[in-house]
C-alpha cells in the first residue's frame, strides 16, 4: 500500500493566483453576504451537517427505544414524533440538498470553467430560504413535534394528527423553493457558462448528473408544494380535497405526493452517482468505460423516474392495470442504474488503481447501492410487495439506497474534494479506517431489517413482538458502530484544517478542470479563462509500472 | 422448504408461492450482485498502483457489451415480472363462493362481522380450507390489514371498500397487524387470525351467533326501516326511487348514460354521496346520510341489501 499522497502528475499552471476564496475577507459579514458559490457551498455544508446531526439524534433515540419490545424509553406518541422528525429532517434537510447544494454548488462552476453560477444572488437567496425552512423545522422540534411520518398521509395529517403539522408542512414547503432556485441556477449555468471548448461531450459526469437532478428539482418540486398547501388548507379550513367525509379522496393525496417524492428519491441518488463516477475514474486513473452511456443513464433515470410513483400504492386500492404498468416501469428504471454499476466496474479493469479512502468509499457505495437497488426490484414485483410493503424490508431497502448510497457518496465526496475545498490533506489511514467502519456498521445495522421485514415486522412500530428482539438489538448495536464511523471524520478532518499537510493543486493526479486551479481556489476560480482541449477523463494511457505483455 | 428460512412457513398455498417467488428472485439477485462485488474487488486489487501488470489495450467502451449487460438482466427480470404479476392478479380475484366477512377499522381496533351474526374485535376466526373474502372499510384514517402468515395485506381506506381474500390451509393462530401508520397506538393495533378445523369452527360459531346477536343483514334491515329508506324505495311504481330488492351485483344505468355494477362501493356511495351517481330516470332527491351513519352502520345496510332479493320489487323485511 502506498500511504503517502501521490505526487502531482499534471502540472497546475495557476498556482499562486492571489488570495484563496477562504481568505478573501474574514468578517462574518463577508460570509453571510457572499455571492461566491464556493462560500455559499460552505454555508450549506454547515447548515446541512447540523441537520444531519439532529436527524441522527432522532435515529439514535429510535434505535435505543427499539432495544426492548415494549419500547421503554419513549411513549407511543414520543416514538411516533421521533421517527416523523427523523424522516422529515433526513429527507428534506439532508438527503435532498446534501450533495447538490454543497458539492454541486462548489464544483459545477469549477468543473465547467466558469467564474460563478449564473445567478449568484439567487444562490445566496436559496441558502437563506433553506435556513428559514430549517428554523421552522427547529420550531417544530421544540414545539413538540409531529406524528404524521414524513409522508403526511391524509386524512391522518389533515384531520386526526396532533402536533405542529401545519408548521412542519410549512417548513417543507419553504425548503422546496430553495430546491427550485438551485435547480434553475444549475440548468442555466451548465447551458450558458461553459468555458470555450467545454462541449457536452467533455462535460464531467458529475455535471451531467446534476443537470438531470436539476430537471427533477424544477419539474417535481412545485407539485409537492401545491399538494402540501392543500393539506394545510384542509387542516385549517376543511376544503375537502382529500378527506372522504367531505367528499375528497385520500388516494389522490398519495398520487400527488408520490408524483413528487418518487422522483425525489432520484434527486437524492443521482448526484451521488455523479460523485462516484468522478471518484472511480480518478482512483483508477483511467477514462470511464462508456462515457455516453453513463451520461445518458442519468437523464434516463430522471425521465423514467417520473413514471413510477404508483409503485408506492400497490396495496392502496389503485387499479390492477395501474399497478401492472407501474411495476413494469419500475423495473425499466433499473436498467440505467445497472449500466452505471457495470461501467464503474469495467472502469477499474486495467486501471492504475490507487487504494485511497475516496476509492474505498466509492466501492462501499457501489456495494450498498447494488444491494439497495436489487431489493428495490424485489419490492417492484407486485406480489412480493404486497407482503413486504410497509414492513422493515422496505425500511432496509431505502436505507441501503439513501444512507448506503447518498450518505456514503457524500462522505466520499468530502474526502476526495477536501484538499480542493480546504487546501489541506487529511490522514489517509484514519480515513480508510472510517470507510471500512461505516461499511461494516451499516450492514450490521440494516441487514437484519430485511429479515425482520420478511418475517412480518411492520415499520413505524414502537411496540413490537418479542420474536424480533434479537435482530433489533443487533441492528441497534450496529448503529453505534455506524455512528462511530460517521463521527471519526469529524475529528480527523477537523484536525487537518489546522495541522494537515498543505495540499497541492492536484494531489490525486486527476484530470478535471477543478484541479487546474490552486487549492483552495482563488475567489474567481481561474486567473485566466480556461480553454478546454481534452475530454474530462483523459488520463495518460498507462502508468509507468505497466508491462507491455503478460 | 421450511427450516431453511428463519421465518415461519406460510399458512396458505398462495403464501407458499410467494415464498417460492421471493426465494427464486432472491437467488437471482445474488447471482447478479456477486459478479459485481467480486470483479470490483479483484480489479481494484490486481490493478493497484504499485503493481506491475499488463495495462495495455485498455477498453474505453463497447456498445455490444453495454447492450448485453442491460438487456440480458432485464429479460431475466421480466420473467419474474410476469410471475409476480399473475400472482397479484389472483389476489385481486376472489372466488365466487368465498365467505364474506365485513371489516371496519378504526383507531385502534379491528372490528369483524361474520355473515351469520358473530362479531369480534381484533381476533378473526376462520375455518381451514374455506375461501374467505374480507370487505373492509375504515371509520377514520387509512389502516392496512396485514396477515404475514399468508403474505398478504391491503390498505383499508375511509370512504372506500377494499377487499382481500385468502384460503388458509393450516390450523393455528397467526398474527394480524396494522401496517399503515395510523396514529398514536398504531403499533398495538392488531390481534390474531385463528384458523380452525371445520368442526372447531362450527362449535365456535354456534357459541357466538346465538344469544340474541343479530347478523349484519338483520341490523341493516332494522336501520333500513328506522331511517326511513323504505319511505321512498318501496314506492318505485311512483317513480320516487329505484327498487332495491335485488340490487346487489346488478348493472345499473346512470343518468349520464353510463353503466356501473352495484358492488359494495357503489351502494356505500349511493348512501353517503347520493348525488355522485344518480340512477337514470330518477331525480337526485335523496339526502346524504354521511352525517348520520357510521362506517359500521353503512356496512350493515350494505349487508342487508346484498341479502334481500325478493320477487315483488318491494324489499323483504323481517
Ligand atoms: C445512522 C443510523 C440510522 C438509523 C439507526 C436509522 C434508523 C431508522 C429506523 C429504525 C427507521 C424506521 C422507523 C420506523 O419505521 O419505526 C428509520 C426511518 C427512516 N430513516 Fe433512518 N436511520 C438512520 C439514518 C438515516 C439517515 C442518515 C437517513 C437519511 C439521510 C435516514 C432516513 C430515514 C427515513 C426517511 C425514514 C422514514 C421515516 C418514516 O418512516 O417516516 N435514516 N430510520
Ligand atoms: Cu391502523
Amino acid at each position: 500500500m502506498n500511504a503517502e499522497p501521490p505526487k502531482d502528475r499534471f502540472q497546475s499552471p495557476q498556482e499562486d493566483s492571489g488570495p484563496s476564496y477562504l481568505r478573501a475577507g474574514h468578517t462574518l459579514r463577508s460570509w453571510l453576504l457572499t455571492t461566491d458559490h464556493k462560500r455559499i457551498a460552505i454555508l450549506y455544508l454547515f447548515a446541512i451537517s447540523f441537520f444531519f446531526l439532529v436527524g441522527a439524534i432522532a435515529a439514535a433515540l429510535i434505535r435505543l427505544d427499539l432495544l426492548t419490545p415494549a419500547g421503554d424509553l419513549l411513549t407511543n406518541d414520543g416514538y411516533n414524533r421521533a421517527f416523523s422528525l427523523h424522516g422529515i429532517i433526513m429527507v428534506w434537510f439532508f438527503l435532498i440538498p446534501s450533495i447538490p447544494n454543497t458539492f454541486g454548488n462548489f464544483l459545477i462552476p469549477l468543473m465547467i470553467g466558469a467564474r460563478d453560477l449564473a445567478f449568484p444572488r439567487l444562490n445566496l437567496l436559496s441558502w437563506y430560504i433553506y435556513v428559514v425552512a430549517g428554523l421552522v423545522t427547529l420550531y417544530v422540534v421544540l414545539g413538540g413535534g409531529v406524528d404524521t411520518g414524513w409522508t403526511f398521509y391524509t386524512p391522518l395529517s389533515s384531520v386526526y394528527a396532533n402536533g405542529a403539522v401545519v408548521a412542519a408542512i410549512l417548513a417543507v414547503f419553504i425548503s422546496g423553493f430553495s430546491s427550485i432556485l438551485t435547480g434553475l441556477n444549475f440548468i442555466v449555468t451548465i447551458h450558458k457558462l461553459r468555458a470555450p471548448g467545454m462541449t457536452w461531450g467533455r462535460l464531467p459526469l458529475f455535471c451531467w448528473s446534476h443537470y438531470a437532478t436539476s430537471i427533477i428539482f424544477v419539474l417535481a418540486t412545485p407539485v409537492l408544494a401545491i399538494t402540501l398547501l392543500l393539506v394545510a388548507a384542509e387542516r385549517l379550513i376543511g376544503i375537502g380535497v382529500f378527506d372522504p367525509d367531505l367528499g375528497g379522496d385520500p388516494l389522490l393525496f398519495q398520487h400527488l405526493f408520490w408524483f413528487y417524492s418518487h422522483p425525489a428519491v432520484y434527486i437524492m441518488v443521482l448526484p451521488a452517482l455523479g460523485v462516484i463516477s468522478e471518484l472511480i475514474t480518478c482512483a483508477a486513473h483511467k477514462r470511464i468505460f462508456g462515457y455516453w452511456f453513463v451520461a445518458y443513464a442519468s437523464i434516463a433515470i430522471a425521465v423514467i423516474g417520473f413514471f413510477v410513483w404508483g409503485h408506492h400504492m400497490f396495496v392502496s386500492g389503485q387499479s390492477f392495470y395501474a399497478s401492472a404498468v407501474f411495476s413494469f416501469l419500475s423495473i425499466a428504471v433499473a436498467v440505467p442504474s445497472a449500466i452505471k454499476v457495470y461501467n464503474w466496474t469495467a472502469t477499474l479493469y486495467k486501471g492504475d488503481v490507487e487504494l485511497s479512502a475516496p476509492l474505498l468509499y466509492a466501492l462501499g457505495f457501489i456495494g450498498l447501492f447494488v444491494a439497495g437497488g436489487l431489493t428495490g426490484l424485489m419490492v417492484a414485483m407486485l406480489a412480493i410487495d404486497v407482503h413486504v410493503h410497509d414492513t422493515y424490508f422496505v425500511v432496509a431497502h431505502f436505507h441501503y439506497i439513501m444512507v448506503g448510497g447518498t450518505v456514503t457518496a457524500f462522505f466520499g465526496a468530502m474526502h476526495y474534494w477536501w484538499p480542493k475545498i480546504t487546501g489541506r490533506m487529511y490522514n489517509e489511514n484514519l480515513a480508510r479506517a472510517s470507510a471500512i467502519i461505516i461499511l461494516v456498521g451499516f450492514n450490521i445495522t440494516f441487514f437484519p431489517l430485511f429479515v425482520m421485514g420478511y418475517e412480518g415486522m411492520p415499520r413505524r412500530y414502537h411496540v413490537y413482538p418479542e420474536q424480533f428482539q434479537v435482530l433489533q438489538v443487533i441492528a441497534s448495536s450496529g448503529s453505534a458502530l455506524l455512528a462511530l464511523g460517521y463521527l471519526l471524520p469529524v475529528f480527523y478532518l477537523g484536525w487537518s484544517l489546522f495541522r494537515g499537510e498543505r495540499a497541492t493543486a492536484n494531489p490525486w493526479g486527476a484530470t478535471g478542470l477543478e484541479w487546474t486551479t490552486s487549492s483552495p481556489p482563488p475567489k474567481h476560480n481561474f486567473v485566466e479563462q480556461p480553454v478546454v482541449v481534452r475530454g474530462p477523463y483523459d488520463y495518460p494511457l498507462a502508468h509507468p509500472a505497466s508491462r507491455d505483455n503478460g | 422448504m421450511s427450516g431453511f428460512f428463519p421465518w415461519q412457513p406460510a399458512a396458505s398455498a398462495y403464501g407458499r408461492q410467494i415464498d417460492l417467488l421471493a426465494a427464486a428472485f432472491g437467488t437471482m439477485v445474488w447471482l447478479l450482485a456477486i459478479p459485481v462485488f467480486v470483479l470490483m474487488a479483484v480489479f481494484a486489487w490486481r490493478y493497484r498502483r504499485t503493481r506491475e501488470v499488463n495495462r495495455q489495450n485498455r477498453p474505453n467502451g463497447n456498445v455490444w457489451v453495454e447492450a448485453s449487460w442491460s438487456v440480458i438482466p432485464f429479460l431475466m427480470i421480466l420473467v419474474f415480472y410476469v410471475w409476480a404479476t399473475s400472482l397479484y392478479l389472483d389476489l385481486r380475484q376472489p372466488p365466487e363462493d368465498a365467505v364474506t366477512i365485513d371489516v371496519v377499522a378504526k383507531q385502534w381496533m379491528w372490528k369483524f362481522q361474520h355473515p351469520e351474526g358473530a362479531r369480534e374485535i381484533n381476533d378473526l376466526h376462520v375455518p381451514v380450507g374455506t375461501p374467505i373474502k374480507l370487505v373492509m372499510t375504515s371509520q377514520d384514517v387509512i389502516h392496512s390489514l396485514y396477515l404475514p402468515a399468508l403474505r398478504i395485506k391491503q390498505d383499508v381506506v375511509p370512504g372506500r371498500y377494499s377487499t382481500l381474500w385468502f384460503t388458509a390451509d393450516r390450523a393455528g393462530a397467526y398474527p394480524l397487524r396494522c401496517a399503515e401508520f395510523c396514529g398514536a397506538d398504531h403499533s398495538v393495533m392488531g390481534g390474531k387470525l385463528i384458523v380452525m378445523e371445520a368442526a372447531d369452527f362450527a362449535a365456535w360459531q354456534a357459541a357466538h351467533n346465538g344469544n340474541g346477536a343479530l347478523s349484519a343483514a338483520e341490523r341493516g334491515a332494522r336501520l333500513y326501516r328506522t331511517s326511513g329508506c323504505a319511505g321512498c324505495h318501496d314506492r318505485t311504481q311512483e317513480g320516487l326511487a329505484p327498487a332495491l330488492s335485488d340490487i346487489f351485483g346488478r348493472q345499473v344505468v346512470l343518468a349520464d348514460g353510463s353503466r356501473t355494477r352495484a358492488d359494495e362501493q357503489y351502494l356505500r356511495d349511493a348512501i353517503m354521496l347520493p348525488n355522485k351517481q344518480v340512477v337514470a330516470g330518477f331525480r337526485g332527491i335523496m339526502p346524504s346520510y354521511a352525517a348520520s351513519f357510521s362506517a359500521e352502520e353503512v356496512a350493515d345496510l350494505v349487508a342487508f341489501l346484498k341479502s334481500a332479493p325478493s320477487a315483488d320489487g318491494r324489499i323483504a323485511q323481517p
